[in-house]
């Protein structure tokens, strides 16, 4: 295909992606360096209130927002450098709490590094679970009659294509505090259980939710691969005394390698992006993400302001951490398609 | 059946009932937490949130408040279901060349499908009620058999009308229908053009393309709306030089007089979530497009087509399956979405993800609650049938992104 034609076919695809991918990526750059604030005057208000013999005058110092021609307070937008970030990063806070000596409090009393840190043990906790069960179910499938094939697959393609939200509530109304789990697992302890009360245990249920969302997605991949298992193979580790385990370990994981490998590329993109479990087990008194923080500072507060600037930093921060997550990963795609 | 596995590769009688006994769990469990949702939003609150979990299910108190199907009823409903299902099943193919007789048959498919609708639609809501009527009443005069007729299991639409009616889903659900209408059309139109070219081409650009919409596709969906955000908000000011300039002005004021505010707009949103989406079209179209063989539209070509012929009038055709899976994925990105649209839409432009939060916030008393279930389940419906039409095409399209991946 000439030059002329393959930019033809594809410019439609890159504009789009040009204008609403790339350019929007530059701005948040800007922005994070920028803070647009309402221009606030000092005012000396005198109020006076009726006394005898004369009035009682007080003088205050007031700021009130300046007002433009229109009654619309007037903006300006001042470059702030890094500071931003710092405020995201609150790092005075955390050189105070490192030079206390509770260096581990970073990572629960400052926004940014617990949603850090539960961004990235959720990625990697996860995704063993989802390879594991995934595998787990593409080999019993296999190993049961072809008729069954269909109604398990059907099956589990429910809790993949589920809107997230509602998949993470369908599981919340299980265990709220008059659901049907809660009341079976304090019938077997006999204590009163509360799940969305702890940190711990929404995280576990967070976890739960991720592996029965993804699960179906790696156990489709693997099936199909393992049709294409090379039965000589099997057949000649078999004679050489394999056992059934070792026949997996050697001959079936090897086959389905590339697949894993895809599989946990896309796991390590989705899984980053961990925000709907939060919203939907309004977990945020508790656990949040890194999305969820981006998204918060973009929600209007209650005076309607949305905290762009911080945003913007909160964004380039999370978007350094997905870069340097699939770095590695993107450099093999690279010379695999440079291959052919 | 003979079993024609070699005997060395037999499972013993352990294996298959533990991969039997594995497979009903996690059936279970995949199905459970919607299923369950699902019997709840049928009761009143007092059985939704009951003790017992027999209660949830079977509803006595609804059955007693308001209405209950007896085991009559639950026969008649099952083999309406299968006869439903089974006569499209035999009767298609004979049905359709008696009413069309011509070659192309699509239109009249379409026709006598919408048409079969409509009859099961009567059928269920005129017929059955009347039926399910007098078959109750000639068993409730047989004592021996009465215990058929007993109301047994208890239902109320009542959650369903109050979510719909009265608080107006189908607003919601009309926002939901047009940015998933216009999301999957776009995307695929743009998609398959871009994919058709990347998947002729092995320069190192069409390599670095791919490569980047890579990075796009990983890329937190929240980074990217901080980019729109402040220029949505503001667009009306930021876009205002270009509606006084002199020709490009006179242009955009033919769409609209003053330049609009884009926040809160169903469009800016559909070019949103098709950027957003756009990586992972190209790839998967990408995938489907490896598997045609170059030879056909070189044989196009030879002929004497122009690229862009070969594309509409050879490799279009064969590509419908690609395509429809593609689409399926667009569907669900765009339906699914919650982020971008509750943040870039208003409350009138609402899609209905972002809706059900209202819901869920106003979880004071427990109709609320049932309310929100009933919600969640309406929009968990049309992902159901989904999976029931193109279960086939949704496997295809998960195997495909990672043959070529």
């Amino acid at each position: 295909m000439k030059n002329k034609t393959f930019f033809a076919f594809v410019s439609p695809s890159v504009i789009i992606m040009i204008l609403f991918i790339a350019i929007p990526l530059v701005t948040v750059f800007l922005q994070s360096f920028y803070v647009t604030q309402t221009v606030y005057q000092t005012v000396k208000v005198e109020t006076c209130t009726p006394s005898f013999p004369t009035s009682i005058c007080t003088t205050t110092e007031k700021s009130v927002p300046v007002l433009d021609e229109n009654n619309h307070p007037v903006t300006e937008t001042v470059y702030v450098g890094l500071d931003t970030y710092k405020s995201v990063l609150e790092t005075d806070k955390v050189s105070k709490l490192i030079d206390s000596g509770r260096f581990f409090d970073v990572f629960t009393n400052i926004d940014f590094y617990k949603a850090l840190s539960f961004t990235l043990l959720f990625t990697l906790i996860t995704l063993p679970l989802v390879l594991g069960v995934g595998l787990a179910i593409a080999l019993a499938v296999n190993n049961v009659s072809k008729r069954m094939k269909g109604p398990v697959i059907f099956v589990s393609l429910l809790p993949f294509i589920i809107t997230p939200i509602i998949g993470a509530l369908s599981i919340k109304w299980l265990f709220v505090s008059n659901g049907l789990l809660t009341r079976v697992l304090e019938k077997i302890t006999g204590h009163e259980i509360s799940v969305f009360a702890n940190s711990w245990s929404i995280e576990l249920l967070m976890v739960f939710y991720r592996v029965w969302h993804v699960a179906p997605f790696a156990f489709v991949l693997f099936y199909a691969g393992l049709q294409s298992v090379n039965k000589d193979t099997l057949e000649s580790a078999i004679i050489d005394g394999a056992s059934r385990f070792e026949r997996i370990r050697y001959v079936v994981i090897p086959h389905l390698m590339p697949l894993i490998y895809f599989v946990t590329l896309i796991h390590l993109m989705d899984t980053y992006r961990v925000f709907e479990e939060i919203i939907g087990f309004a977990s945020q008194a508790h656990v949040i993400s890194l999305q969820w923080l981006t998204y918060d500072f973009l929600e209007p507060d209650d005076t309607g302001n949305r905290a762009i600037s911080s945003a913007s930093a909160s964004s380039m921060l999370t978007m350094v951490g997905i870069i340097i997550l699939l770095a590695p990963v993107l450099k093999r795609t690279l010379r695999d398609q440079k291959k052919g | 059946m003979e079993d024609d596995t070699p005997k060395a590769l037999r499972q013993t009688p352990l294996l298959k009932i533990g991969s039997y006994g594995f497979l009903a769990l996690w059936a279970l469990i995949a199905a459970f937490p919607l299923a369950w949702i699902f019997v709840m939003s049928f009761k009143l609150p007092i059985d939704a949130f009951a003790q017992n979990p027999l209660e949830v299910i079977f509803g006595p108190n609804t059955a007693q408040k308001d209405s209950a199907f007896s085991i009559i009823d639950i026969l008649l409903g099952g083999a309406f279901a299968y006869y439903a299902y089974q006569i499209p099943m035999r009767f298609y193919r004979t049905t359709l060349d008696y009413f069309v007789p011509v070659q192309n048959k699509s239109m009249g498919a379409f026709a006598l499908g919408l048409s079969y609708i409509f009859i099961l639609v009567g059928f269920a809501f005129y017929v059955l009620p009347v039926v399910s009527h007098v078959l109750n009443g000639i068993f409730h005069s047989i004592s021996a058999l009465s215990l058929l007729a007993k109301p047994l299991i208890g239902y109320t639409l009542q959650h369903y009308y109050s979510v719909w009616v009265e608080n107006q889903f189908y607003i919601q659900f009309k926002n939901s229908l047009i940015i998933t209408f216009g999301v999957v059309t776009i995307s695929l139109t743009v998609g398959t053009l871009a994919a058709y070219a990347l998947s002729r081409t092995a320069s190192n650009l069409a390599i670095w393309l791919l490569i980047i919409a890579l990075v796009f596709r990983a890329l937190p969906h929240s980074v990217l709306v901080t980019g729109y955000l402040p220029f949505f908000i503001n667009s009306k000011e930021i876009l205002e030089p270009l509606w006084s300039m002199p020709v490009i002005g006179w242009l955009l004021s033919l769409f609209s007089e003053t330049p609009p505010t884009l926040y809160g707009q169903p469009l800016a949103v559909i070019a949103v979530l098709v950027a957003i989406n756009q990586p992972f079209t190209i790839w998967m179209l990408r995938s489907f497009f490896m598997n045609i063989p170059k030879e056909l539209d070189e044989a196009a070509r030879v002929d004497g087509c122009t690229h862009f012929q070969a594309f509409r009038k050879v490799i279009l055709p064969v590509m419908w399956p690609g395509l429809i899976t593609t689409g399926l994925f667009s569907f669900l990105l765009a339906y699914n979405d919650y982020l971008v649209t509750s943040l870039l839409l208003d409350n009138q432009n609402q899609t209905m993800v972002p809706a059900i939060s209202a819901y869920f916030n106003r979880e004071t008393t427990a109709t609320d609650q049932v309310n929100a279930i009933a919600a969640a389940a309406s929009i968990t419906a049309p992902l159901f049938i989904l999976v029931v039409f193109f279960q086939k095409q949704i496997v295809s399209g998960l195997t495909a992104g990672a043959v070529k991946g």
